[in-house]
């Protein structure tokens, strides 16, 4: 008995989390991809010859370690965003990584085979400038961290501190670099700008000054970008005003001053405008530099000097060249350059360092993508072969942060697009049909009618059916074939060719568009990139917009998308069209944009090729039609009288609509000014264009019905308090009506602050909010409801809907901090709806509005029981079964999108951030669907035995029946 | 008729009503409303404005003026002209190309103890379609909007009925005197969450159980008679049989 009771407790506790994924539906049908940012550095494990482990620190603050044969992570930190965790420097000694963190606050030492972290050391106060591992008598101990001003020495397996040192005259001199020799001696490089050079040197063992001196360099300015250490302690700068290299041994006492050697005399010039580059290597810390080392004349110019005793030898000039790079081996350094071959590959060829001499068959041809950028850094694996000679591989990375890792002759081995780990807007558009399914919808199209007469019509009808026919053959035939097959070699390649939509509408082309300006297409159910689009010239600040104005439905005219691309600066802007399915940009001419941009607006108005009106409005409040053609004009001026817009203006408070003229020009209509110097509008939202409700109304527990207030011209303002003393502070909440300007409610939510994510969908806005009183998370319901009678049931028109709403509304805490905030989307609206929360641990919360419902009662009646009501509670539940990516969590969530599918109860879900993972959502389960693990045998055979026990007994009942009448 | 429209002179003069704040009491912060109590409240008065052209080039002119009485009881009144002729054949032709009727009122505060440092610049306005107001006979209902510190933000204008079905209006009765509803709306303030019903609920329930003492007893002293039962039944079947893989687990 007791096992029962235990047992049904189980299995009850297993009911709950049957809204969960099962372990055999992992990776069905949700997958996630991870990424790590632009790379800022990357170190190749040259410790041993077998090692893949490749080392990068990112722009993002993330450090990881590839695997250089297939792409893969082998594991990665995200360390906290802004310059709390920027990564200053990356060290690598051995097995080991040493990293500065945090503008010099923290020094990690990292395990890199399974990057376990070593040990930790906070750092003295102070902003960093440079860090060096230091060597003693060939072995690496220690390392120096060069802070402005102070310098400070860790012990290399412990982290321990060695010395710390103040720096003389910290407040007059910038020390900028750190250089360590053989020779026990720490250097410590500083400038006074278009003055002198400061040099200390420090022992490495107590840390004493040694040696102090300057020297005169007032054509300066900074030591970082025009100076290198080459050969045993040679300090070399460059300057491209006098044309010029300079030298100064770092140890000598008797020089006091740089030598000049001008260019001229290697026949050399820097070109006009461009800051030549130093390029040297050390490939091991413990002893001193090479001698050879690159300069960067122009953009594409590159050469290999040498200095020895006292002079610069040319050993090879590389014209044009794109890229040049050191690599060690062993003891052998190697030099790869990149030049360009013709318009659309560059060669990367192997020299060795010493000589200059062109290794022989080390040829890497390198394409470039023509729809990608151009390569902008070049990291080099070499390594020795069986034979002694020297092998590499080279990783490119590019302007739109795509990292490429080839090997000889050539071959890509594997490829990254980093411009995914910074999404800023996506889109979801259906795929379209196959060439059979496109024939059948073309044979009905209306021009095909008219030209056509009865018999071509018939003969027609009866082709494209035989090629339906046709086409299911080949399919079953397929089906046959790959079910003969073991099914792990059954994998198919998904191209954009074979790409066409599904029976239920679940797979779909995923539109991305990142911070780097480049586009992507991704093929929703594998995640695989079909197409991609690097935008040029895309200002660093710029806001896009994207803009879905013809899908996939009016064959044979293709889908076609818009970007608004504006600078965040200027506000002005410009538009690119383009198929979503194929990435091409379409050939239509675009209106160019003289004036800042400020609000677009898609209308459901089409033109005769049913591409919907993108109107633009620009800072004189003239309106932009586009497409712009006769037919569309037309019809703006027939239905001008209702378009209204809304424009919001922050930085005054202002809101204001307009109502479109008759000649395109916009008149003010409405304005409320919410004063800034209380509050401040931080987001804007009204509701999704595509978003369906299927019920007006909620029946009630005595079977009336409580209408809802569905206005879709309605939109959320949420204003945050100017004052922000925890007692005083506020979050405000407006309803206004977009075309009328009604203030349809308003809210405050005292003592309270920001951020605020908020999600305005049908009838109720659900937003989120930290409470300072009681430092917590939470989240409130506003619903509105017209009440128990509909005021027009037909249509609903702001104009005309003169009682204002009844507004409910109810908070709830919410036990965990949030980062985004998102509602499920369905077809039609019938499924119930989840709110989807972006939690900072990266796991994604499936919450039922359910719970967010401000006619939860206080005590349990009949009535709400009836209604299925939950009883209130103040604490929101966060259950582990209601995380839709179990443990495929998505670091740094940053946005969800939904998407509805053709399954009503299927939604589609993407969630980005640094990661990208997409999944499927059935907020009302499955309802439509079999499950996956429904027995047809059951059912077949016995719906089958019924049949056969019906045909068995009518013959026995007539059997039966004769024998009767026989008698 | 001469009578009645007597009779609508003398009321027209007095056409106001008056509504009083929603919540006094929140929209100012506790100090505030004191020291407004204490201050000798006069009222103040703007103008409300109101345009419509059959141009549709807003050009506004006086309709009425809004006075606010301060203090704890804040009210306002709107008392409001007459529709002149003229004005009465311009709204109907407005109407009639279904033009837009707008009103306006300049960007002040209802805080009495605020108001030297009131600032000016700028009006709040809105519409309303001219149909709808004719064929309401001029009954509307205006609400003003006030932010926390008692700063109008915005200003709403509706009809009722609100519909335009293009019913003939006598412009002589009708349209002569405005029948409008006059309110202030300050933000109503949001709940939180509530916790210490829920807790003393959630006491109330444990006390009922409290008084139960058959809920009060542990699991094994409400079941030991079952389990010793089951015991004892596993120990008899067990020695009966002893089956070859032990004690086979009951499903």
């Amino acid at each position: 008995m007791a096992w029962l009771v235990v047992r049904l407790a189980i299995s009850v506790s297993l009911l709950y989390a049957a809204s969960a994924v099962f372990e055999d539906q992992v990776g069905k049908f949700d997958w996630r991809q991870q990424f790590i940012g632009k790379v800022r550095f990357a170190l190749f494990d040259t410790h041993s010859q077998a090692s893949k482990k490749l080392l990068v620190a990112t722009d993002k603050n993330v450090f990881a370690s590839l695997n250089s044969r297939t792409g893969d992570l082998f594991w990665r930190h995200v360390d906290k965003t802004g310059p709390e965790g920027h990564i200053d420097a990356l060290l690598m000694y051995g097995q080991d990584a040493v990293v500065v963190v945090g503008n010099g606050r923290l020094l990690r030492s990292w395990e890199t085979t399974v990057g376990g972290l070593k040990w930790e050391t906070v750092l003295d106060t102070g902003s960093f400038q440079a860090a060096a591992l230091v060597g003693v008598q060939d072995l690496v101990k220690y390392v120096a961290v060069l802070k402005k001003s102070a310098i400070s020495l860790h012990d290399l397996s412990s982290g321990s501190q060695i010395w710390g040192e103040n720096l003389p005259d910290s407040d007059s001199v910038q020390y900028q670099t750190i250089y360590s020799g053989e020779n026990g001696l720490v250097f410590v490089l500083g400038i006074v700008p278009n003055s002198h050079i400061v040099i200390v040197e420090y022992k490495i063992e107590d840390g004493e000054i040694m040696n102090k001196k300057s020297v005169e360099a007032a054509w300066m300015s900074s030591l970082e970008s025009s100076c290198a250490v080459v050969s045993s302690g040679i300090l070399l700068c460059v300057d491209q005003i006098t044309q010029s290299l300079y030298t100064l041994p770092l140890q000598s006492a008797e020089q006091t001053e740089m030598r000049q050697i001008h260019l001229q005399m290697l026949d050399l010039e820097v070109a006009s405008g461009f800051r030549p580059v130093l390029t040297s290597t050390q490939p091991n810390p413990a002893q001193p530099p090479l001698s050879e080392f690159f300069l960067q004349l122009s953009p594409d110019h590159h050469i290999l000097l040498q200095f020895k005793d006292g002079l610069i030898a040319l050993l090879r000039d590389f014209s044009p060249s794109y890229l040049a790079a050191f690599a060690t081996s062993g003891e052998r350094t190697v030099a790869a350059v990149m030049s360009p071959k013709n318009d659309t590959a560059c060669s990367i060829n192997l020299f060795s360092a010493d000589t200059g001499r062109k290794h022989l068959d080390t040829t890497i041809i390198y394409h470039m993508d023509p729809n990608g950028g151009k390569p902008n850094r070049l990291y080099v694996h070499a390594f020795l072969k069986k034979d002694d000679s020297v092998g590499y591989r080279v990783m490119v990375q590019t302007e739109d942060l795509t990292l490429t890792f080839l090997q000889q002759p050539g071959r890509v081995v594997w490829m990254r697009e980093e411009a995914l780990a910074d999404v800023v807007t996506m889109e979801m558009v259906d795929l379209p049909f196959t060439g059979t399914q496109a024939e059948l919808e073309g044979e009905f199209g209306k021009k095909a009618a008219i030209q056509d007469g009865l018999l071509p019509m018939v003969l027609k009808r009866l082709s494209s059916q035989f090629i339906l026919l046709q086409a299911w053959l080949a399919h079953l035939w397929k089906l046959f074939y790959d079910a003969r097959k073991p099914r792990s070699s059954v994998k198919h390649e998904v191209t954009i060719d074979i790409l066409s939509r599904d029976e239920f509408n679940l797979q779909k082309m995923m539109l991305m568009v990142t911070a780097s300006g480049k586009l992507f297409g991704i093929d929703s159910k594998s995640g695989t990139i079909l197409w991609k689009q690097y935008l040029e010239n895309i200002q660093p600040n710029s806001v896009f917009k994207l803009i879905v104005q013809r899908t996939t439905a009016h064959f044979p005219h293709p889908p076609q998308c818009t970007l608004l691309i504006k600078n965040k600066d200027t506000g002005l802007g410009s538009l690119y069209v383009f198929n979503p399915i194929f990435g091409k940009k379409s050939q239509i001419s675009v209106p160019t944009l003289p004036r800042p941009v400020l609000q677009t607006l898609l209308l459901p108005v089409i033109d005769q090729d049913y591409a919907k009106v993108l109107l633009l409005i620009d800072d004189q409040y003239k309106v932009t039609a586009f497409p712009s053609t006769k037919n569309v004009l037309q019809q703006l001026q027939d239905t001008a009288s209702s378009i209204f817009f809304y424009l919001v203006d922050s930085s005054q408070g202002k809101l204001s609509g307009f109502r479109l003229r008759k000649d395109l020009s916009t008149e003010l209509i409405w304005e409320v000014v919410i004063p800034t110097e209380v509050q401040k509008i931080v987001a804007v939202k009204g509701k999704r264009a595509n978003e369906h409700v299927h019920s007006q109304g909620r029946v009630m527990g005595d079977r009336s019905v409580l209408y809802k207030y569905l206005n879709p011209n309605l939109l959320a303002v949420i204003t945050e308090s100017t004052d922000t003393h925890q007692e005083r502070s506020f979050v405000g909440i407006f309803l206004i009506d977009g075309v009328t300007g009604r203030i349809v409610h308003e809210a405050v939510q005292r003592k309270a602050r920001g951020p605020v994510h908020f999600v305005h969908s049908e009838n109720w806005v659900v937003y989120v909010y930290w409470n300072s009183k009681f430092r917590r998370n939470e989240f409130s319901v506003l619903e509105l409801f017209e009440g128990a009678e509909l005021y027009n049931s037909t249509v609903f028109s702001s104009l005309d809907r003169p009682h204002a709403p009844q507004v409910l509304q109810q908070s709830y805490i919410f036990p965990a901090p949030i980062n985004t905030l998102e509602a499920t989307l369905t077809e039609k609206g019938i499924t119930s709806r989840h709110l989807l929360v972006g939690l900072p641990s990266g796991n994604i919360l499936s919450l039922p509005k359910m719970f967010l419902d401000p006619r939860r009662p206080e005590l349990v009646s009949e009535q709400s029981r009836e209604e299925n009501l939950i009883p209130y509670a103040p604490e929101m539940p966060i259950r582990e079964e209601w995380f839709i990516n179990y443990n495929q969590t998505v670091s740094r969530v940053r946005g969800i999108y939904t998407a509805p599918s053709g399954l009503e109860s299927t939604c589609l879900v993407v969630a980005y951030g640094l990661d990208i993972y997409q999944t499927r959502v059935f907020p009302s389960k499955q309802f439509d669907v079999l499950k996956d693990d429904y027995d047809y045998i059951l059912i077949s055979s016995v719906l089958f035995g019924l049949f056969f026990a019906t045909m068995i007994s009518k013959r026995l009942a007539e059997v039966k029946l004769l024998n009767r009448a026989w008698r | 008729m001469a009578t009645i429209r007597v009779l609508s002179l003398i009321l027209s003069v007095l056409s106001s009503i008056t509504l009083l704040w929603t919540q006094s009491g929140e929209c100012n912060n506790g100090r505030r409303s004191e020291d407004a109590v204490d201050t000798d409240f006069s009222g103040f008065s703007v103008p409300l404005e109101h345009s419509f052209e059959v141009d549709d080039v807003p050009r506004f002119h006086l309709r009425g003026v809004l006075q606010f009485r301060g203090g704890r009881e804040l009210g306002v009144y709107l008392s409001q002209n007459l529709l002149s002729e003229k004005d009465r054949i311009t709204l109907k032709d407005v109407a009639a190309v279904d033009g837009l009727y707008r009103i306006r009122v300049p960007r002040v505060s209802l805080q009495v103890d605020r108001q030297t440092e009131r600032q000016s610049e700028g009006y709040l306005t809105t519409f309303v379609r001219a149909c709808s107001l004719v064929e309401s006979h001029l009954s509307d209902v205006i609400t003003l909007h006030t932010d926390v510190s008692g700063c109008v933000v915005g200003i709403s204008i509706v009809t009722i009925p609100g519909s335009c079905r293009g019913i003939e209006v006598e412009d002589e009765v009708d349209l002569e005197v405005f029948n409008t509803t006059i309110s202030v709306m300050a933000p109503v303030t949001a709940p939180v969450p509530e916790t210490a019903p829920y807790i003393e609920r959630m006491e109330q329930e444990m006390e009922k159980k409290g008084k139960n003492p058959q809920e009060q007893k542990s699991f094994f002293a409400k079941y030991w008679y079952l389990i010793l039962g089951g015991a004892v039944f596993l120990m008899a079947t067990s020695s009966a049989q002893t089956p070859p893989g032990g004690v086979r687990e009951q499903s």
